[in-house]
């Protein structure tokens, strides 16, 4: 059966990718998850991969040229099936785009992580348009002035030569300022790395339909407050035993020194395994629960907040997210971390409590339903059996979105952790 | 004493386009010379060079004629007319820059010039006289450069027995045996001349090729036709043993793991240029100059000294007329106060007029190959070209090596008969950065010699039609 190419979100805010070069020619064999074509994305030049086995019928897209998501970029279908049909409906939903939830691949991870690139928005979409941008390499004014050669390694390499500032003769736009472009520009062709996220299998989430209710407050609080109807649960956890136990682990040996926001992370990670509903995507005409934790951290860097994962967090041990964590925090502030390494969590962990800030409110990373904003450990005094005795407490906030959360249902979740991080021993429970 | 807006130091192809461009520009300009005006290229390289090439290339005609259907009489060579013919080109070619400047207005201040400020020179006249100028916005140098022998080896020139190309050029005979140490474009041209004219001619050259600038294939078909043409080509050549005589000169040459005893009635010293950068006021004036001994300068020609600009072989290579004449332009155009369009030395042709000729623009394939470029090659023979055959000019071929990934020309070699006039379609491709596919798609003429370049464009893309 026919499999249409779909113009897919390759990264987290794309909405449109211009393809690059085509890797396969028409008649080529072509098997699911062999990369079709070079597709550059508002960040990065990303392979787009078959979502089938059969026979790349036809290009529909030229090289150079743009597409929003969604749109129809090719068709793999059998040597001689009769492919008119699809050609005829241009891009969009279909029985292709259905099948890449269960693709298991990290491109079907990356597209989930915003609405409107998911399989599940586009079918809810009226249908999908066909209509495409046009090319850049086409100004609407004037012809840009350009060498043959400087043209040639625009389009290649992807570059929108419109945006090149000429030193030739003129203003011509020649090789060294496409070659200048290109690298000023640093669009590494990062490719996706072998990384498996396991996002895909049918196990690993199960699709809530909304029901009429859902629907209403979802489209009513949207009304009230911008796309994301957010409200904001504060909560003050008495941290007391979890730095007791920080410093008996210390006392272990230096092999054992883990961060208070390392307890943290494993305490919502454990948290959340117990709570889908908080861990979980809005998806537009769906709410996907995610049984697994894939736990995003915000990082500052100089270039600014990036939030890499720390995948099936639920199934990791303190020891595994203290390494990963501190590897993920380097890894960013060095830039080295790869798209496949920022896509895909499933919800999200912010700390300001190094700036000493005792409280604040986070930003919902959408699809994400929710996110955790934790402020500073402070001394405070406490009347204990009759006595003021100094403990350690700590301010969260969640942002929840109430499309998909409601008020209680958050509130049980900040229930669940403050258990485990009151007393960090249910943690090995 | 007078007082110009810029004064050229040298009347040679840098200085005096330079002046003319200056000239056009609006602004008084004084060139000093004390010579003819044109410089080496008119009265001692370029110009009576090949005048007698085509003296040369007139005998080797003759030769073929008869198969023509146009039998001579008896042909007689006389190297002695054919270089009066040449002085007397140079002349011409001299009196033509000189009414140039005339219609520009440009004064020719005759003697010997020396900076003495950053914008004063002071020139000696012939007979003696020392005048200076003021040079309000600019002085350019461009001394040029000269033949520097090869004292180290033992062939200090004599203007006898061991002369420079100065000396061939006005020589009354061609001598019956000659050595030409040196087979870049000067050696191989004369090489070409004297062995038309009757000379036993032995062409050493200490790489391993003849022409070694130039890419391995047109060396080697150079050689070839030198071969067929009793030329001894002696590479990767080691000399010793020089001794000069009144009448001659003995060598041993070592080359090929043979040695062996040469003696000539002259030896020409075809190897090194020096820059002129002595007595005309440099280290005075502190100008900076480069560890190869040529006179620094930026992509404008500025010398590190302000109002002092450098043009031509002085301000470093290539030593070629054409690349004085465009920093000439440049020096012109940024004095004007114009903003110049800069030039790309890896630009610039190379022309050799021996034949068959030699010409290449941009890289040769063994500078693709250290540069680790991934490229392509393609290649006609002017054998296959219909033009070439009527002529019975079937040496030679057209080479060019594009980018693998987007066609560019890295470079562009021809060897054979008008191929330093066929260069410049691909000079035009690479300065405007014309890939192969522009190149091929421009239709040629048939039949022409031209064709063999846009079939080279095809076979690099693996699409030759007629070979």
């Amino acid at each position: 059966m026919a499999t249409k190419i779909s113009m897919e979100a390759l990264s987290p805010t794309m909405e449109e990718g211009r393809l690059v070069k085509w890797l396969k020619n028409e008649g080529d064999a072509v098997k699911s998850g062999e990369p079709l074509a070079e597709v550059e994305t508002d960040k990065a030049i990303m392979e787009l991969v078959a979502r089938g086995d059969g026979i790349l019928r036809k290009r529909v897209v030229a090289e150079g040229e743009a597409r929003p998501v969604g749109a129809l970029v090719g068709v793999i279908a059998g040597k001689d099936e009769d492919i008119s049909a699809i050609l005829a409906s241009g891009g969009g939903s279909g029985p292709a785009l259905a099948s890449t939830a269960s693709a298991g691949t990290p491109l079907a991870a990356g597209a989930a992580r915003t609405p409107p690139a998911s399989d599940a928005a586009l079918r809810a979409a009226p249908p999908a348009a066909p209509v495409a941008t046009q090319p850049a390499a086409a100004p609407a004014g004037g012809r840009m002035r350009s060498s043959p050669l400087a043209r040639r390694m625009a389009s290649e390499s992807g570059l929108d030569i419109n945006g090149v500032q000429g030193s030739g003769p003129g203003g011509r736009i020649i090789k060294r300022d496409v070659e200048a472009a290109a690298a000023g520009g640093a669009r590494p062709n990062l490719g996706l790395g072998s990384r498996v996220l396991g996002l895909g299998s049918d196990q690993e989430f199960t699709d809530l339909p909304l029901t009429q209710i859902r629907k209403t407050i979802a489209r009513r609080l949207a009304e009230s407050i911008g796309p994301i109807p957010t409200f904001y649960l504060t909560a003050e956890f008495d941290l007391t035993r979890v730095v007791e136990m920080r410093t008996a682990m210390l006392e272990m040996g230096d092999e054992f020194k883990v961060s208070i926001n390392d307890i943290l992370l494993k305490a919502v990670a454990t948290a959340l395994s117990q709570h889908p509903e908080v861990n979980a995507h809005w998806l537009g005409d769906k709410i996907r629960l995610f049984n697994t934790v894939h736990l995003g951290m915000a990082v500052a860097t100089d270039d600014g907040l990036i939030v890499p994962v720390i995948f099936n967090a639920e199934q990791k041990g303190l020891r595994e997210i203290s390494a990963e964590s501190k590897a993920l925090a380097k890894l960013a502030r060095e830039r080295k971390l790869k798209p496949e390494q920022y896509t895909g969590s499933t919800f999200s962990v912010s700390n300001l409590g190094m700036m000493q800030i005792d409280q604040f409110t986070a930003i919902i990373n959408p699809p994400e339903v929710a996110i955790l904003a934790v402020g500073a450990a402070t001394d405070v005094p406490v009347l204990i059996d009759g006595e003021f005795k100094p403990r350690k407490h700590l301010r969260l906030t969640m942002s929840c979105d109430h499309r998909a959360v409601d008020g209680a249902v958050g509130a049980r979740f900040l229930v669940t952790l403050r258990r485990l991080v009151e007393n960090p021993l249910m943690l090995v429970y | 004493m007078s007082s110009f807006d810029v004064i050229f130091l040298g009347g040679g192809p840098a200085g005096y386009v330079g002046a003319i461009r200056c000239a056009q520009l609006g602004l008084n300009v004084g060139v000093v010379e004390r010579e003819g005006l044109g410089g080496t290229c008119v009265l001692w390289g370029c110009i009576p060079a090949k005048a007698l090439l085509e003296a040369a290339s007139l005998a080797e005609k003759m030769k073929k004629a008869p198969a023509f259907g146009v039998t001579p009489g008896e042909v007689k060579l006389d190297y002695g007319v054919a270089m009066k013919r040449s002085r007397d080109v140079s002349a011409q070619n001299s009196k033509g820059v000189e009414f140039l400047f005339k219609k520009n207005k440009i004064t020719w201040i005759k003697g010997t010039g020396k900076l003495t400020g950053k914008n004063t020179v002071s020139v000696k006249s012939a007979d003696g006289k020392e005048e200076k100028h003021d040079a309000k916005k600019a002085v350019v140098i461009c001394t040029g450069s000269r033949v520097k022998g090869l004292p180290q080896a033992g062939l200090e020139a004599n203007k006898k027995t061991v002369i420079t190309s100065d000396e061939a050029l006005i020589l009354d005979k061609a001598p019956k045996t000659m050595a030409i140490v040196g087979a870049g474009a000067v050696g191989s041209e004369f090489a070409d001349v004297f062995a038309a004219f009757g000379s036993q001619v032995s062409l050493i050259e200490v790489m391993p090729n003849i022409l070694p600038v130039e890419d391995i294939d047109s060396s080697k078909e150079v050689e070839r036709a030198f071969k067929k043409r009793k030329i001894d080509v002696l590479t990767g050549a080691k000399i010793s043993n020089v001794k000069v005589g009144k009448d001659s000169v003995s060598m041993s040459v070592e080359s090929g793991g043979a040695k062996a005893d040469l003696k000539v009635d002259v030896v020409l010293v075809a190897a090194g240029r020096a820059p002129n950068i002595e007595d005309i006021g440099l280290k005075e004036l502190n100008v900076a100059m480069t560890d190869r001994g040529f006179i620094k300068i930026n992509e404008k020609m500025q010398t590190n000294v302000a109002g002092v600009y450098a043009i031509g072989d002085v301000a470093g290579p290539p030593m070629l007329a054409h690349k004085g004449e465009r920093e000439g332009i440049i020096a012109a155009e940024t004095i004007a106060g114009h903003k110049a369009q800069v030039l790309d030395y890896t630009n610039i042709p190379g022309a050799t007029y021996c034949h068959p000729e030699v010409a290449s623009v941009g890289l040769t394939e063994q500078q693709c190959k250290d540069k680790k470029l991934d490229y392509k090659v393609g290649k006609f023979p002017f054998m296959a070209s219909g033009r070439a055959r009527t002529s019975g000019e079937t040496e030679g071929f057209v080479k060019i090596i594009r980018g693998a990934k987007y066609g560019e020309i890295l470079g562009a070699h021809i060897v054979g008969a008008h191929a330093t006039e066929m260069i410049h379609e691909l000079v035009i491709a690479r300065t405007n950065e014309y890939t192969v596919e522009e190149v091929e798609l421009a239709v040629h003429a048939h039949p022409t010699l031209s064709e063999a370049v846009s079939e080279a464009a095809l076979d690099s893309l693996g699409r030759v039609l007629q070979a």
